[in-house]
C-alpha cells in the first residue's frame, strides 16, 4: 500500500488570516489593539487639546498649596492652614471611617437578621422580612436623608441644655414652698441621654471622652504621634490572650486524658480583663463628660459643650443609613448560605450528640461562610463606594475634600477626578484582594 | 356457649384535644415553643404595637387639603389638641405630585410621558411574556424613536426616517444574509447615520500632514470635506428636508425640563437597555481565549466596578468636556445615560459571567460536535442557558441601577428623591416639611423595585426546567 508521504504543503494565503481559526484570533486582537490604540490616542489628544484650549497644565503642584477651608469631623491633626494633600488625606481617613464601622454594623446587622430570618418563630421571622424587603428596595440616598435630616432639624441646640438663672431662681422658689407662676421653667429643654453622658443635638452626638490622668508620654515620627499609654494597653491585652490560650490548652489536655473538662470561664474571665482594668485605674483612667462650664450658682455658661468629643450628624446619619442599607443586603446572603448548607449536615451532627449552638458553630457556620464569603466581600465593596454619598450630608469624605472643595477651588477638575478614581479604585482592590485571600483560607480544601 | 361481643358500628372519631390542633396548636409550635421564643414573640408584638401605633394614625389621619404647612399643622392641633405634628401633611403631594412625577414638564403635555409610559409596557410585554405573538417584536424595536419624539418632541420625521433606515437596511442585509450580510448592514448604517468616509479621509490627511515635506492644501482638504459632509450622514440630510416640505411635529420640550420619576424612568430605562448587550460582550470578551481582548474586558469591568457611581456621574458633567472634541457640547442627560449605561453593562457583564461559568463544560463541547461555529454556539445553545441562570442577578442589577438614578440630583438633574423635594422645601408654603416627601417618594420606589424582584422571581420560577 502507498501511503502519502507528505502532506501537501500549503501556502500562506492572505485569506486565511480571517478564514483559518490558526490565524484568526490573532488577527481579531491586533484589529482590536489598533482600534483600542486610535480610540485612545484620540482621547489624549482631545484632552491635549481641550487643555490648551482653556490655557490649562496638567500638573499636581496644588496638592502642597495652602487649603484655606475647614473640615468639621478630621481623624487626623489637620487646620485650614494645612496644605491640599494633607486634606486628602484628612477626607481618605473619613472615608475609611465610615467605611470600617459601617461594614462592622452592617454585618452585625447583617448576621442577626439573616439568622431571625430563618426562626422558627413566625413573627420574628416575618418583621425581618419587612425589615430586609423595605430597606433593600428603597435607595440608599433616601435612608441617608431620612436619618440626617430630622437629626439636624428636629434635634435640640445645644443651648437648649443650659441651665439658666431663672431655672435656679424658680428651682430655689419652689424648694421654699414657693408658689411658680405658670409659665416658669425649672428644667433645660433637652437633656443627654445614657446616664447624662451623651448629648443628641442639631449639631452632632457630644460623647465622652476617654482620658486618662497620669500617661505613660509618647514620641512622634515624623508628623504621627504614638502614645506609650495605648502601646502598653496593647501590650497587656496581647499578654491576656495568650496566657488565656494556655489555660484552654491545659484545660483541654486535661480534658483529653481524663474526660472532664476543668471549669475555666471564671478564671478567663479574670486572666481577659482584670489586667487591662488595673492598668488603666493605674494610668487614672476617667471619662470626660461633654458639659457647659458652670458658675457657682450653677449656671451655664458659653455657646456650646466643652470637654469630650463630637460626632457630627453628618457622620452619624451616614454610618447608621449604610449599615442598616447594605446589612438588610447582608442579611440575605447569611440567610441563602446557611440554607445552602444540606439538612443532612445538622441532623448528623445532632446524632453525634451535639447542641444546636456546638451544631451551628461547629458544622453548619463553617460549611456556611463558604458560600457567604464571596457576595459579601461585594457588599463590603459597595458599602464603601457608597461612602461617596456623603456628599448628600455635607460629610467631608474624600469626595467632598479632594473631589469637592479642593476641585472647585483649584479648578482642576481633570487632576482631581482621576486621583480620587485611582484612590477608590485602590480602595476596592484592597479590600478584594485581602477578601480573597480569607476566602482561600477557608474554602474546601481539594483532597 | 361463649358470647363474643362484636361491634357492629363504628364510634365517630373524637375531635383531636384542643391543644394540639388548629389555631391553637399552630399558635404554640410557631409562637410560643419556649421561654426564648415566648420572650421573642412578645417583643415582636410589642415591636409591631409601637410601630404601627406611631405610624398609622400619622398615615391615615393626613391632612390633604390645605394651601401650606402651616395651615395643615393648624388643622391636626384643631383635631388632636398637639402642636399638629401628628399626623401627615399629605396636601404637598397633593399640590406638588406633578412635579414628583413629571419634574418641570409643561404641564399641558403630561400626556406624552404618560403615553410613552403606556406604551412601554406594549413594547416590553412581548419581552417579557411569551404569550404575546412574536409580531410585536416590531413595535418594541420602533418604541425607542416612538419615545424620543413623545418625550422630547421636534419633527415627527426623525423617528419615521429613523425606523424606516434602519429597517431598510435591515430588511437588504437579511436579503444577502451571512457574513457579507454583517458587513453590508455595518457599512449601510455607517453610511446613513456618520460620514465613514469623511472619517476616515480626514485621518489619512492628518497622517498626511505628519510627514516631513508634504502638505495637503488646506482648501483641497475642506473641500473634499465639506463636499462629503454635505452628502453623509444620510440621516441628518434627508430628514430636515422632509420636515420642510411637510412640517408635522411635536412641541419640542428641553431637557432641563424633565425631573421626577420621569427623568429617574428615562435613564433607568435606557440605561438598562442599552447596558444589556453590552454586558453580554463584555461577559463574552471576559471569557474570551484572546488575552488582548480578555485583558480589555477585565481593565473596563474592574475600573467602572472599583470606583463609585458619584465619580463616574461627575465624569459626565466635568470631565466628558475634556475627552470629547473641542466644542463637543451635548446634552447633560444624554452624558449620563452613557456614564449611568457603562456602570450597569459592567455589573451585569460579572452577572453573566456567573451564569456562563455555571453551565457545564459539556454543553460547549456539544455546540463544538454539533459543527456550530462560536455565534451560533453562544446564539443558540450558550446564552439561552447562561442568561436563564442570571436571571436574578439581572433583574437585582436593574433593581440598583434604578434605585441609583437617585444620584444624578449631584450633577444637577432633578430627581425624584433630593432634586424635586429639595425644589419643594425651598418653597414658602412648604418649607421646613421632612418626613412626609421621603415616605412618598420611598413608597413609589418600594412598589416598582419590590414588584420588579416578584416579577423576577416568577420568572425564575417558569424557567426552571432543571428538577435539582
Amino acid at each position: 500500500m502507498a501511503y502519502a508521504t507528505e502532506t501537501p504543503k500549503e501556502n500562506f494565503r492572505l485569506s486565511m488570516l480571517i478564514y483559518d481559526t490558526r490565524f484568526r484570533s490573532m488577527t481579531i486582537q491586533i484589529v482590536v489593539l489598533i482600534l483600542f490604540g486610535l480610540a485612545l490616542s484620540w482621547l489624549v489628544n482631545n484632552t491635549i487639546d481641550n487643555l490648551a484650549a482653556k490655557g490649562k497644565t496638567f500638573n499636581y503642584n496644588f496638592l502642597w498649596v495652602r487649603a484655606g477651608y475647614d473640615i468639621e469631623q478630621t481623624l487626623i491633626p489637620y487646620t485650614n492652614d494645612s496644605s491640599h494633600g494633607r486634606a486628602l488625606f484628612v477626607g481618605l481617613a473619613n472615608t475609611l471611617l465610615v467605611a470600617f464601622v459601617g461594614c462592622i454594623l452592617a454585618t452585625i446587622v447583617g448576621v442577626l437578621v439573616g439568622v431571625l430570618r430563618l426562626s422558627k418563630n413566625w413573627l420574628v421571622a416575618r418583621i425581618m422580612t419587612v425589615y430586609v424587603e423595605i430597606f433593600r428596595n428603597i435607595p440608599v440616598l433616601l435612608w441617608i436623608l431620612f436619618i440626617y435630616v430630622p437629626l439636624t432639624e428636629i434635634g435640640p441646640e445645644p443651648k437648649d441644655f443650659k441651665v439658666t438663672q431663672p431655672m435656679i431662681d424658680a428651682l430655689a422658689i419652689e424648694a421654699q414652698g414657693g408658689t411658680l407662676p405658670p409659665d416658669a421653667v425649672t428644667t433645660p429643654a433637652a437633656s443627654k441621654v445614657l446616664f447624662d453622658t451623651v448629648a443628641i443635638t442639631k449639631r452632632g452626638m457630644f460623647m465622652p471622652k476617654p482620658l486618662l490622668e497620669r500617661p505613660l508620654g509618647s514620641f512622634s515620627i515624623g508628623d504621627f504621634t504614638i502614645s506609650f499609654s495605648v502601646l502598653a494597653a496593647l501590650a497587656v491585652v496581647a499578654a491576656s490572650i495568650w496566657v488565656n490560650a494556655q489555660l484552654r490548652r491545659k484545660a483541654r489536655v486535661v480534658q483529653e486524658t481524663t474526660g472532664v473538662r476543668p471549669t475555666t470561664w471564671w478564671k478567663s474571665l479574670l486572666i481577659l480583663f482584670a489586667p487591662l482594668v488595673l492598668l488603666l485605674i493605674a494610668m487614672g483612667f476617667h471619662l470626660e463628660v461633654p458639659a457647659f462650664p458652670v458658675t457657682e450658682a450653677g449656671v451655664s455658661q458659653g455657646f456650646n459643650f466643652q470637654g469630650g468629643f463630637t460626632i457630627s450628624a453628618s457622620l452619624l446619619a451616614l454610618t447608621v443609613a449604610l449599615a442598616l442599607y447594605t446589612g438588610a443586603f447582608i442579611a440575605e446572603i447569611v440567610r441563602a448560605g446557611i440554607m445552602a448548607i444540606s439538612k443532612g449536615q445538622s441532623e448528623a451532627s445532632f446524632a453525634l450528640g451535639l447542641r444546636p449552638g456546638r451544631t451551628m458553630s461547629l458544622v453548619v457556620l463553617p460549611q456556611a461562610l463558604r458560600v457567604i464569603i464571596p457576595p459579601l466581600i461585594s457588599q463590603y465593596l459597595n458599602l464603601t463606594k457608597n461612602t461617596s454619598l456623603g456628599i448628600a450630608v455635607s460629610y467631608l469624605d474624600l469626595r467632598g475634600t479632594l473631589g469637592g472643595i479642593t476641585l472647585n477651588q483649584t479648578g482642576r477638575e481633570l487632576e482631581c477626578m482621576l486621583l480620587m478614581m485611582l484612590i477608590y479604585l485602590t480602595i476596592s482592590l484592597i479590600i478584594s484582594v485581602g477578601m480573597n485571600i480569607y476566602n482561600q483560607s477557608v474554602q474546601l480544601k481539594a483532597r | 356457649m361463649t358470647q363474643t361481643f362484636i361491634r357492629t358500628e363504628m364510634l365517630p372519631p373524637e375531635a383531636p384535644p384542643a391543644r394540639d390542633s388548629g389555631a391553637i396548636k399552630w399558635l404554640r409550635e410557631n409562637l410560643f415553643s419556649g421561654p426564648l421564643n415566648t420572650i421573642l414573640t412578645l417583643l415582636g408584638l410589642f415591636i409591631v404595637y409601637w410601630g404601627l401605633s406611631g405610624l398609622l394614625p400619622w398615615i391615615f389621619g393626613g391632612v390633604w387639603n390645605a394651601g401650606s404647612l402651616g395651615e395643615c399643622r393648624e388643622i391636626i392641633a384643631a383635631r388632636t389638641g398637639g402642636d399638629g405634628t401628628e399626623a401627615a401633611c399629605w396636601a404637598m403631594v397633593r399640590e406638588r405630585w406633578h412635579q414628583y412625577l413629571f419634574g418641570f414638564y409643561p404641564s399641558d403635555l403630561y400626556w406624552r410621558p404618560t403615553l410613552a409610559f403606556g406604551l412601554l409596557f406594549v413594547a416590553l410585554a412581548p419581552v417579557l411574556f411569551s404569550q404575546f405573538p412574536r409580531k410585536m417584536f416590531l413595535l418594541t424595536l420602533a418604541y425607542p424613536a416612538v419615545a424620543y419624539l413623545l418625550l422630547w418632541g421636534g419633527s415627527v420625521w426623525v423617528p419615521v426616517m429613523l425606523i424606516l433606515l434602519v429597517g431598510a437596511v435591515f430588511f437588504i442585509a437579511t436579503r444577502i444574509g451571512g457574513g457579507w450580510g454583517v458587513t453590508t448592514f455595518v457599512v449601510l448604517l455607517l453610511l446613513c447615520f456618520g460620514n465613514p468616509l469623511g472619517n476616515i479621509l480626514w485621518f489619512l490627511f492628518r497622517l498626511v500632514d505628519a510627514l516631513p515635506f508634504v502638505a495637503v492644501p488646506v482648501a483641497f482638504e475642506q473641500s473634499v470635506l465639506g463636499f462629503l459632509a454635505k452628502i453623509f450622514p444620510l440621516f441628518s440630510h434627508v430628514h430636515p428636508w422632509i420636515h420642510s416640505i411637510l412640517p408635522w411635529g411635536l412641541t419640542p420640550v428641553n431637557s432641563d425640563k424633565f425631573g421626577g420619576f420621569l427623568l429617574a424612568i428615562v435613564i433607568g430605562v435606557t440605561a438598562i437597555s442599552f447596558s444589556l448587550p453590552l454586558g453580554i460582550i463584555l461577559a463574552l470578551g471576559r471569557q474570551s481565549d484572546m488575552f488582548i481582548v480578555k485583558s480589555l474586558s477585565v481593565g473596563f469591568i474592574e475600573f467602572i466596578r472599583g470606583v463609585p457611581l458619584i465619580t463616574l456621574l461627575f465624569t459626565a458633567s466635568l470631565l466628558l468636556q475634556y475627552f470629547l472634541p473641542p466644542g463637543t457640547n451635548f446634552d447633560l442627560i444624554l452624558r449620563v445615560i452613557i456614564l449611568v449605561t457603562f456602570f450597569a453593562a459592567a455589573y451585569l457583564a460579572e452577572v453573566i459571567r456567573g451564569g456562563l461559568a455555571a453551565l457545564p463544560r459539556g454543553q460547549y463541547e456539544a455546540a463544538d460536535a454539533l459543527g456550530l461555529n462560536y455565534w451560533q454556539a453562544q446564539r443558540l445553545i450558550i446564552m439561552p442557558q447562561a442568561l436563564k441562570i442570571s436571571i436574578p442577578g439581572i433583574v437585582s442589577t436593574f433593581i440598583g441601577l434604578f434605585k441609583d438614578t437617585t444620584l444624578v440630583s449631584f450633577v444637577g438633574l432633578l430627581d425624584p428623591l433630593r432634586g424635586v423635594t429639595m425644589a419643594v422645601r425651598a418653597d414658602i408654603n412648604w418649607k421646613g416639611i421632612y418626613w412626609e416627601p421621603y415616605v412618598f417618594v420611598g413608597a413609589i420606589f418600594f412598589i416598582l423595585c419590590f414588584s420588579m424582584s416578584r416579577y423576577s422571581m416568577y420568572l425564575e420560577r417558569k424557567l426552571k426546567t432543571d428538577h435539582r
